[in-house]
C-alpha cells in the first residue's frame, strides 16, 4: 500500500495533552507519522495544505470502551481507536474471534479488542488470556457485568497480573443490581421502577481494589458513576495502588431526572445517578481520579428501545457525540483542552499501551481537527452509525470533527454545515 | 367541570386539586343519582385492554361503560394477541385502527400505558401500570373517604403494607397530599420505597405507631410471592407485626375508617373481624364507588368527542 499524501496543518491551535499546552503552530505529517510540530519550513512534494486558523488540532480520540465497532459513528466522533468490549456475539473468548474483531475497523478505525475475562463471560472459568493477548487483545475485561464469584475473580486478577495485562472491571454488584433499571431514590420511586441502591457500585469497587491488591493486578474500572466509588479509587491511587477509572459523558452531564416521562433512551448501565453523584464525576474528571472519558457506544434498535422503560435494553449510542460532549465539558469550565484530550486520548492510550494520544514527532499520525465553536442540536434520529439511541436527544451542543486522520490518511472530512 | 382539561388520565401526578375535586363531584353525582337517562356514551366504543390479569377493575370499567351506554369490548391477556409476541406498539396501532372512542389499559410495566397513549388517537385511561400509578383507585378511595368523613383536608390517613410494589399507594400519596390530608406511609423497611418523603408523607416502619390516632387506615395487599422469606420472613410474622387486628386498631381514632383495595388476604394483612366490621370497614363501599368514579372518568374524557 502506498503511503498517503503528506499533510501540512498550517496555523492551527495545537492541543498537546502530554505537554499540557495549547499553542498556535504548524504540524506536518509524512509517511503515516508526525514529522514536525511547531514551525514547518518547506513542505515535501504533493503535500496537502490545511489552512485552518482558529481550529484545534489534537490527537485523535481513543475510546476506551465500545460495545460495537461502529465506523460511521466513530468517524464523526473523532475516534481513530476504539477498545471493543468482549460482549460480542459470540463473546471474545477465543483467539480467532479476537483476530477477527481486530480487523473489523480496517481501514478507518483501529479496533483494539478486550479479551473476555471468563469463558463465555459467564464468570465461572478463566478464558485463554495468554492466547487472547497474543491474538491482539490489549487487556482483559468482564464486559457488561462484574464477576460475582470472588474466588473466580481473584484467579482472573492473579492470572492476568502474571501476563502483565490490565483488567477492566464493571463495577455493579450483580445481586444488588439484578432487576434494577434505575438508582434507588426519589425518581425511581415516583416512576415505580425497579431500582438498585447506588452503593452497588462502591461495594464492587471496594472488593475489587482489595482483590487486585491481593493479586498484584493492574485494575481499571470501565465506568464509575457514584461519589462513593470515585472516592474509593481516589484513596487507593493516593496509597499507590495501580488502579485507573473511566466514566462516560452521560454521568458527567445528566442525572436521574433524565428518566422523567419514562424516556428509555435514559436507560443506561450503570443507571443514571443523583445530582450529587454527577458533581463527583465532574470533580473526578477534573482532578484525574477519572482518567478516561469513554462513549460506551452501544447502538440499539428501535425495537429494543421503544418499550416500557424496564423492558428496554440499556445503553446509549454516544460514539458520534463523544467529542462534542467533551467540548461541552471544556466550555462549561470543567476541563481544560489538554485535560479533555488526556481523558479521551492520552489517558486510555497510556493505560493500555497504545502508541496514540501524542502530538510529537515520531508519533503515529492519528489526529483530529476540531471546530470548537460549531453549534448544533443533537437529534437522535439523525445520528450517524448503527444506533439512534442517545439520552442527549434535543440537547444543544458544540464542537465537531472537521477532519479525522488515522495513520496519516484522512478517513473522514466533515461536509459543509 | 365542563370537560376534562387533559387528553388522557394517566396518573394523579400533575393533576391540580380543583380537577381532582371536579372528578370527585361528578362521581358523587353518579353515585347518588345513577346514570343519566340519555346514555351519554351511546354509540361510542370503549376498549378495555388488560395486559395484566384483573377481575375487579376490569368488571368495574365494563359496568361503568355499559351504564353510560357505551359498547364495551374487553381484550384480556391470554385470550388475544396481547400475549402472542406482538410488540406493545404494534398492539397499540392495532387497537387504534379499530377506532375506539376511549381505551382503558392495564399493564404490568411502569410507563407502558403512557407509551401506548402516545400512539393512539383517542383518550386513554390508566387502569394500573406496574408500580407506577392507578389513578381511578386513588379517586375511588378519596370519594369513599369524603362520603364517610365529609372531607379529606386535615385527616390522618395511614397507608400500610407493601408500599414498594404498590401503584395504589403511589397514586394515593399524590392525591391525598394534594387534597391536604396528613398521609403516613407505614411499611416494614424492606417494603418501604427509597425517597418516599419526597411525596410529603411521613414514613413509619412500625404499624402500631403508624396507625396511632389515624382517621383512615388503608391496608394494602401483600403479594403471595413476597411473603415467604423474600421481603418478609413469613405470613404469620407479617400478621403478627403488620396485620390489622381489632386489638391493633384500637390505637387508631375511635371512628376510624378501614379500607383495602382488594383482593384481601384475610389473616395476612387484615383480620376478618376488621374487614367485616360494618361500622368501620368501607371495603364494600370502595367497590361501589369504583363504578361511579370510572363513569365520571369515561364521561369527562369523551366529552370533547361527543361535541
Amino acid at each position: 500500500m502506498t503511503a498517503p499524501r503528506p499533510l501540512w496543518f498550517r496555523g492551527v491551535t495545537l492541543v498537546d495533552p502530554r505537554a499540557e499546552t495549547v499553542r498556535v503552530g504548524d504540524l506536518l505529517v509524512v509517511d503515516r507519522t508526525i514529522a514536525v510540530v511547531g514551525q514547518v519550513d518547506g513542505a515535501p512534494d504533493g503535500v496537502e495544505v490545511v489552512d485552518a486558523p482558529g481550529v484545534l488540532l489534537a490527537p485523535a480520540l481513543v475510546d476506551a470502551g465500545v460495545f460495537r465497532a461502529d465506523l460511521a459513528a466513530c468517524a464523526v466522533g473523532g475516534i481513530a481507536t476504539a477498545l471493543l468490549m468482549p460482549d460480542q456475539d459470540p463473546p471474545l473468548d477465543d483467539p480467532a474471534l479476537v483476530e477477527r474483531a481486530e480487523r473489523l475497523g480496517k481501514p478507518h478505525l483501529w479496533v483494539r479488542p478486550l479479551a473476555a475475562a471468563t469463558r463465555g463471560l459467564l464468570g465461572r472459568e478463566l478464558a485463554e488470556l495468554a492466547l487472547l493477548a497474543e491474538a491482539g487483545a490489549v487487556a482483559v475485561a468482564t464486559g457488561r457485568q462484574a464477576v460475582a464469584d470472588a474466588a473466580v475473580w481473584l484467579r482472573v486478577l492473579r492470572y492476568a497480573a502474571g501476563l502483565g495485562l490490565v483488567v477492566v472491571a464493571h463495577a455493579e454488584d450483580p445481586a444488588l443490581a439484578a432487576g434494577g433499571v434505575a438508582t434507588e431514590g426519589r425518581m425511581a420511586t415516583r416512576l415505580g421502577l425497579p431500582a438498585a441502591p447506588a452503593c452497588a457500585e462502591a461495594l464492587v469497587v471496594a472488593r475489587d481494589l482489595r482483590l487486585a491488591r491481593e493479586a498484584g493486578a493492574a485494575l481499571h474500572f470501565a465506568c464509575l458513576s457514584t461519589a462513593e466509588a470515585i472516592e474509593l479509587v481516589r484513596m487507593a491511587r493516593a496509597a499507590g495502588q495501580d488502579v485507573t477509572a473511566g466514566t462516560s459523558p452521560a454521568y458527567a452531564l445528566l442525572d436521574e431526572e433524565a428518566l422523567a416521562g419514562f424516556r428509555s433512551f435514559a436507560r443506561l448501565s450503570p443507571p443514571l445517578r443523583s445530582a450529587h453523584d454527577r458533581a463527583a464525576v465532574l470533580q473526578g474528571l477534573a482532578d484525574g481520579t477519572l482518567s478516561m472519558l469513554t462513549s460506551r457506544h452501544d447502538p440499539r434498535t428501535t425495537e429494543e428501545k421503544r418499550l416500557p422503560f424496564a423492558d428496554a435494553a440499556p445503553g446509549a449510542a454516544d460514539g458520534a457525540l463523544l467529542l462534542s460532549l467533551g467540548v461541552e465539558l471544556v466550555r462549561a469550565g470543567h476541563l481544560s483542552w489538554p485535560r479533555l484530550f488526556q481523558c479521551v486520548a492520552l489517558g486510555p492510550a497510556a493505560r493500555f499501551g497504545l502508541p496514540a494520544g501524542r502530538l510529537e514527532p515520531g508519533a503515529p499520525a492519528d489526529l483530529v481537527l476540531v471546530d470548537p465553536d460549531h453549534s448544533f442540536r443533537i437529534a437522535a434520529d439523525r445520528l450517524p452509525g448503527l444506533g439512534r439511541n442517545t439520552p442527549f436527544d434535543g440537547r444543544d451542543a458544540w464542537g465537531r470533527a472537521l477532519m479525522l486522520v488515522k495513520g496519516g490518511a484522512v478517513v473522514f472530512r466533515a461536509g459543509p454545515v | 367541570m365542563e370537560a376534562f382539561p387533559y387528553r388522557h388520565l394517566l396518573g394523579i401526578e400533575g393533576l391540580p386539586p380543583q380537577v381532582i375535586v371536579g372528578l370527585l363531584d361528578l362521581a358523587e353525582a353518579y353515585a347518588r343519582h345513577g346514570p343519566p337517562a340519555e346514555a351519554p356514551l351511546r354509540g361510542l366504543t370503549l376498549v378495555n385492554a388488560f395486559f395484566e390479569v384483573s377481575t375487579r377493575t376490569l368488571v368495574s370499567f365494563e359496568i361503568a361503560g355499559k351504564r353510560l351506554g357505551a359498547d364495551v369490548v374487553n381484550l384480556v391477556a391470554g385470550q388475544s394477541s396481547l400475549r402472542k409476541g406482538e410488540t406493545l406498539l404494534d398492539t397499540a396501532l392495532t387497537l387504534d385502527a379499530m377506532r375506539p372512542d376511549v381505551i382503558v389499559i392495564r399493564h404490568e410495566a411502569s410507563g407502558a400505558v403512557e407509551l401506548i397513549a402516545g400512539k393512539v388517537g383517542c383518550p386513554v385511561v390508566n387502569a394500573g401500570d406496574g408500580r407506577h400509578e392507578h389513578p381511578t383507585q386513588a379517586l375511588l378511595d378519596a370519594l369513599t373517604i369524603r362520603r364517610r368523613k365529609g372531607r379529606i383536608q386535615g385527616l390522618k390517613v395511614a397507608i400500610c403494607g407493601d408500599l414498594l410494589h404498590s401503584r395504589v399507594a403511589r397514586s394515593n400519596f399524590l392525591l391525598l397530599t394534594a387534597l391536604g390530608a396528613e398521609v403516613r406511609a407505614v411499611a416494614p423497611p424492606t417494603l418501604m420505597p427509597a425517597g418516599i418523603e419526597d411525596y410529603g408523607v411521613i414514613p413509619f416502619t412500625a404499624m402500631d405507631e403508624g396507625i396511632a390516632g389515624a382517621d383512615v387506615v388503608m391496608v394494602l395487599r401483600l403479594q403471595r410471592e413476597r411473603m415467604e422469606g423474600s421481603f418478609v420472613p413469613s405470613t404469620r410474622e407479617y400478621y403478627a407485626t403488620f396485620g390489622l387486628t381489632p386489638e391493633r386498631l384500637q390505637r387508631a381514632a375511635p371512628d376510624v375508617l378501614v379500607m383495602h383495595p382488594g383482593p384481601m388476604n384475610r389473616g395476612v394483612e387484615i383480620a376478618s373481624a376488621v374487614a367485616d366490621d360494618i361500622q368501620r370497614s368501607a371495603i364494600a363501599e370502595q367497590v361501589a364507588m369504583g363504578v361511579a368514579v370510572r363513569m365520571a372518568c369515561l364521561d369527562l374524557l369523551t366529552r370533547s368527542r361527543r361535541g
